[in-house]
């Protein structure tokens, strides 16, 4: 990745509770606001933030909780993402990644988490080690609106 | 999350309200799968009018209720989803489940 000039950027942890899905992602849409984004891309945004915060929940902290370390920057153009956990890390980040592909409970797990992370952003980036946890890094681009 | 079950012939109709996320996910399934055992209609109506929020958890219940419904040799489909609701669907090759 380029290196960037970041603007701004808000950093914080918050328990890896089902209740706090919609807090992390409302709270990165209200970040990202000051781009003046779309709706499309508010609403992108908020999925891929509520994917990479739900797989730490359920994925990472098997629903026995942890911690979440959530990190933003905004730069000119765009609005970048960290959503880190120590939980149990990926063996093959490969497969993780492979659509439908899911260790959910089969029927109810649509195994789409990170294909919804890569269609709805510009860039996504995944490092994991067993064990000691795992990195998503995402990056979505705000269109710069015409001035009139 | 609101979830408003209503019976009609043949058909059961549940508008859903609010975010569907893995935490409002599961208290939808526990109530839809229970009135679908007991009205064990042949078409369940997910009404996604008044949904303003919905991740891959949405798309599990989705599935999930699809396959309950198959199950009791039923069938299921989506009404008025959102623009964003419905970019979802046709990631998830389910845009066909939409009236």
């Amino acid at each position: 990745m380029a290196k960037r000039e970041f603007d701004n950027y808000f950093k914080m942890t918050l328990p890896a509770l089902s209740r706090n899905e919609s807090y992390a992602r409302a709270a990165v849409a209200a970040f990202a606001a000051q781009l003046d984004p779309t709706i499309e891309e508010l609403s992108d945004i908020k999925s891929a933030v509520s994917e990479a915060v739900t797989n730490c929940i359920i994925h990472a902290y098997a629903d026995k909780g942890g911690k979440i370390e959530l990190t933003c920057r905004l730069y000119d153009g765009g609005i970048y993402i960290k959503v880190r956990d120590k939980g149990c890390g990926i063996a093959d980040i490969e497969q993780a990644m492979t659509p439908l592909y899911s260790t959910g409970p089969q029927g109810e797990c649509a195994g789409l988490g990170f294909s919804v992370m890569e269609s709805f952003t510009d860039r996504l980036k995944v490092s994991s080690a067993v064990g000691r946890g795992t990195t998503v890094i995402m990056e979505k681009k705000i269109t710069k609106k015409a001035v009139v | 999350m609101k979830l408003n079950i209503t019976r009609g012939d043949k058909y059961l109709c549940a508008a859903i309200g609010g975010d569907i996320d893995h935490h409002s996910a599961s208290e939808i399934r526990i109530r839809l799968d229970g009135e679908i055992q007991r009205a064990m209609p042949s078409m369940l109506i997910l009404d996604f009018s008044e949904v303003d929020f919905c991740d891959s958890s949405g798309i599990g219940l989705i599935l999930g209720r699809q396959r309950l419904m198959e199950s009791v040799g039923g069938g299921l489909t989506v009404k008025n989803p959102s623009p964003a609701v419905r970019k979802l669907l046709m990631l998830a090759g389910l845009s066909r489940l939409v009236t």
